[in-house]
């Protein structure tokens, strides 16, 4: 190639920028291909039998009704599991179709595969299953005096004896929340004729997935490939398996592809939950108001099965008393096991039931010191260089706890010419009958701390491959893209690092590359961001090495403003891969006392939440939310935004709306009528300020962050309902009769 | 029995049983899968057509009703090669992440600006509020319509 002179455009699609997915256009459009929009032909549509009741001994199942219909393949149950018979991804305890005895509602007993869905249904409907109920244990204080118990967390700090001068307490509830993505279960498994099979479905860690369903089948981990679905939202609620077991025997029983969709109802069975909490709280502050003691005990509510519970109990028990210095801490964290359904990760993980508690109590211990709430936040802020007041772990990474709360404090108030004027901006809108002269307005104050990455000693690492070729470049990652944006983020490292824009992201299958970690935690930014960021320094080094080049970009390599090679040519004898298994710098499970060096990285926030209240009809508008959100580095301002927003959104619906419905077990609300999300006329607008103070180790300095706009929100509208009303408001969500009738 | 309806201007003709809705019609007989399936009791928009004019959950009508009507569905509204200012404006200000409920909301917002090409903030707002995201917050949504709203002044 002839030697050429000009000047190297930078990328424009590269780290910092609000660079527009790469999903986009097949997501406005309507073409963008979701998991429960695949077909394949010769396809076979799977249904599933679910209990409905809590707790139930098996006494027989009649599967003969359901199998001499027409056009039905296949029945199975536990017995026809082909290898081993129960699933987990902590502790496989969960049987893979019920063992015999039924533990939850919506336990699934029978899987059927038939031509259509409604056959595949109606033949589901015809099994005969006969159950002799038994007494369920629906209660978190049985299941503690019962000693049924997934994990016990002790955490002791400083001494027994030392007490403060001002003591208050609580006892705080929350109810279970559903992550309701709008993108139901769905799946499919596809036999490769060789004895082997190709599996769809929902998940946010298909490594995790892989040696479960391998296992379940039966076979080896070469003949199952777990491909990543597309999935339409996950929010936690795809962290255990659901569908993939099922579709993979009914697949490999008759031989056929099998696609298998979950209804709502059953989507509201078929996913794990935000664990429903009971907190009990003890404060106590000096009279100069810096905290002494904390004191509490957590009890989980874990459902029938393990799934995540040991972590979450770990995360809400080392956040226990949230974002704070104190010297004396005593926490006792219970995941419970209960007859309701299984819970597991949602959105915050374990951070949000405390941060409830502690954020009330934070206000309370203002209020009977005379304090400003925010004065006595600023006064006990945990920082760098301080100890994790649980783990007595030092922080030595940053943590704005400081910035965040001095930001919101300087963001101007909404005036009084916010107040409502159209009927549509009072509480319960234009339906209701509240006049405006009974509205109160209430604000609220709350901040937020969360770990980052996987903690406790868990090995967590993340593997990626960029590969150079004759046009570009594409990383390659079974790391999963649930909504968030991680397509657009993995893209822009990418970019940056090699200076070449036409990057592509792909979503390998486990037979082609190694585990990315889960998505979960606030951890694919920092981990497989970090991991395409090596590998793309390693294919850009090995290149300028090779060539004596200085910089790359789409046209080839450079050396001092000349052209020397094309990407053509350097990829001539083939593309050329790096593949990165990157590891945080570790951590360490917790002693006896709860001590050790427990957690890689932290996030705050802080919030300011302003509220309308009805007081006669206890209904609530929620006006502005103000928020100040620590982010490491900002990759791409327009996800950040949707991040804090989507999260704030999760958060208000804990606050005022969301409530999993539970009557001795059986779940009373699973549908989107009867359980409430926040829509336009429920979510406010946000304004937020952006802290950037970098990581040491993230990518180019960014954090994850996104679960911290859930945890702050919840107890930031809470505090601005009770500031609006004077009610103490223990639980959430807060119901109209909580206001209305006390 | 024998349905027709006229799907983003073109005349489909199908055999159809009487449970069916329309949405199970566009998503499993004629391969418009942009509408979508979230919770079939009309609550979240995901599967939201016009039907002669009017914004309807398709999962709520059953196809047999819908005979000769005129039924524009997201994959009517604009293509890859040519958006429609909407879903331009909607990928511009990062109004889908996970994106199922887009289609819904693209339709939505739609139906809105051709029915009322100014409407006030509060107007979008209950314009909008039969469809459900889980993702955004309804922050960039609602800023992806206001700016179109903007271009309409």
């Amino acid at each position: 190639m002839t030697a050429q002179t000009r000047t190297r455009a930078p990328v424009r699609r590269g780290v910092g920028a609000s660079v527009i997915r790469p999903d986009g256009i097949p997501k406005v459009t309507g073409s963008f291909e979701y998991v429960g929009d695949l077909e394949t032909d010769d396809m076979l549509w799977g249904a599933t039998r679910r209990a409905t009741v809590a707790r139930a001994r098996v006494v027989t199942i009649d599967v003969t009704p359901a199998i001499v219909m027409d056009g039905v393949h296949a029945v199975l149950t536990f017995d026809d599991v082909p290898g081993h018979r129960f699933q987990g991804q902590d502790v496989r305890d969960q049987p893979v179709l019920c063992d015999g005895e039924v533990r939850h509602w919506g336990e699934a007993i029978a899987v059927v595969a038939a031509d259509d869905p409604e056959t595949a249904r109606n033949a589901a409907a015809a099994i005969v299953v006969e159950l002799e109920e038994l007494a369920p244990i629906t209660d978190i204080e049985e299941a503690l005096a019962t000693e049924q118990i997934f994990r016990h967390i002790r955490i002791r700090t400083g001494d027994e004896d030392t007490r403060g001068d001002i003591v208050v307490e609580g006892v705080y509830e929350v109810a279970g929340q559903d992550q309701a993505p709008l993108g139901t279960e769905a799946g499919l498994a596809v036999p490769d004729g060789m004895g082997g099979i190709d599996i769809w479905g929902p998940s946010q860690w298909i490594h995790a997935d892989h040696p479960q369903i391998a296992d379940c089948l039966g076979l080896g981990p070469e003949d199952v490939r777990v491909h990543p679905g597309a999935l339409g939202g996950a929010f936690g609620a795809r962290e255990d398996l659901s569908v993939q077991t099922h579709l993979g025997m009914l697949s490999l029983r008759t031989g056929r592809p099998v696609k298998m969709v979950l209804d709502r109802t059953e989507s509201f069975a078929g996913h794990v939950k935000r664990h429903a909490a009971r907190l009990h709280y003890r404060h106590e502050a000096d009279l100069e108001g810096n905290l002494v003691r904390v004191t509490a005990t957590v009890l989980l509510d874990g459902g029938a099965y393990h799934m995540t519970s040991e972590a979450v109990i770990g995360n809400a028990s080392f956040f226990a008393a949230g974002a704070y210095r104190c010297p004396h801490v005593s926490i006792d964290g219970y995941a419970l096991q209960t007859n309701n359904p299984p819970s597991g990760a949602m959105r915050g993980f374990g951070a949000n039931q405390v941060h409830f508690a502690v954020e009330a109590q934070m206000d309370r211990l203002a209020a009977v010191l005379g304090r400003d709430p925010l004065d006595l936040r600023l006064q006990n802020a945990l920082k760098s260089g301080d100890r994790l007041p649980t783990s007595q772990q030092l922080i030595d990474v940053p943590l704005p706890t400081e910035e965040v709360l001095r930001s919101v404090m300087a963001m101007p108030m909404p005036d009084d010419a916010d107040a409502p004027a159209d009927p549509r901006t009072l509480p319960g809108g234009a339906g209701l009958t509240t006049g405006s002269g009974d509205v109160v307005r209430g604000v609220g104050y709350a901040v937020g701390i969360k770990n980052l990455q996987f903690s406790e000693g868990f090995d967590d690492y993340a593997e990626a491959a960029v590969e150079l070729t004759a046009t570009g470049a594409v990383v390659h990652t079974a790391a999963i893209e649930v909504g968030q944006g991680l397509v657009t983020i993995l893209g822009q490292i990418a970019r940056s690092t090699l200076g070449i824009e036409n990057v592509d992201v792909s979503f390998d299958h486990t037979g082609q590359i190694g585990s990315a970690g889960s998505t979960s935690a606030s951890r694919q930014t920092q981990m497989s961001g970090n991991a395409v960021l090596r590998a793309a320094e390693a294919v850009r080094d090995r290149v300028l090495a090779q060539y004596g080049g200085d910089a790359l970009d789409d046209d080839g390599v450079w050396r001092r403003g000349r052209l020397i090679a094309s990407l053509a040519e350097v990829s001539a004898a083939g593309s050329i891969t790096e593949k990165v298994l990157f590891r945080h710098r570790g951590t360490e499970p917790p002693d006896e006392d709860g001590h050790g060096r427990t957690h890689v990285d932290y996030c705050v926030a802080a919030q300011r939440a302003v509220v309308d209240v009805d007081r006669e009809l206890g209904l609530v508008r929620v006006v502005r939310i103000d928020t100040a959100q620590d982010v490491g580095r900002m990759l791409n301002p327009l996800q950040v935004i949707g991040q804090i927003e989507g999260g704030i959104a999760q958060g208000l619906g804990q606050a005022v709306m969301e409530e999993l419905v539970l009557d001795h077990g059986v779940l009373r609300n699973p549908t989107f009528t009867d359980y409430l999300l926040p829509t336009t006329l429920d979510m406010p607008d946000v304004e937020a300020v952006i802290i950037e103070e970098p990581s040491p180790w993230g990518p180019f300095g960014a954090k994850g962050f996104a679960e911290l706009p859930t945890v702050t929100a919840t107890p930031a509208v809470v505090a601005a309902i009770r500031d609006a009303t004077g009610l103490a408001l223990t639980r959430v969500p807060v119901r109209p009769e909580d206001i209305a009738l006390v | 029995m024998i349905v027709a309806l006229t799907i983003n201007g073109e005349v489909r003709t199908m055999e159809a049983t009487g449970f069916e809705s329309l949405l199970d019609v566009l998503r499993d007989r004629l391969d418009l899968r942009g509408s979508k399936d979230a919770c079939k009791q009309g609550e979240c928009g995901s599967c939201s057509v016009i039907l002669d004019g009017e914004l309807v959950c398709s999962c709520l009508v059953m196809v047999g009703d819908a005979e000769g009507a005129s039924v524009t569905t997201v994959e009517g509204i604009g293509s890859a090669g040519d958006l429609h200012p909407v879903q331009q404006s909607f990928l511009d200000h990062g109004a889908a992440q996970c994106g199922f409920c887009t289609p819904g909301l693209v339709v939505a917002a739609t139906h809105l600006l051709e029915h009322d090409p100014v409407p006030s903030t509060d107007d979008v707002r209950e314009a909008l509020s039969g469809n459900i995201c889980r993702c955004t917050g309804y922050g960039a949504i609602l800023r992806a319509v206001e700016a179109l709203v903007e271009d309409g002044r």
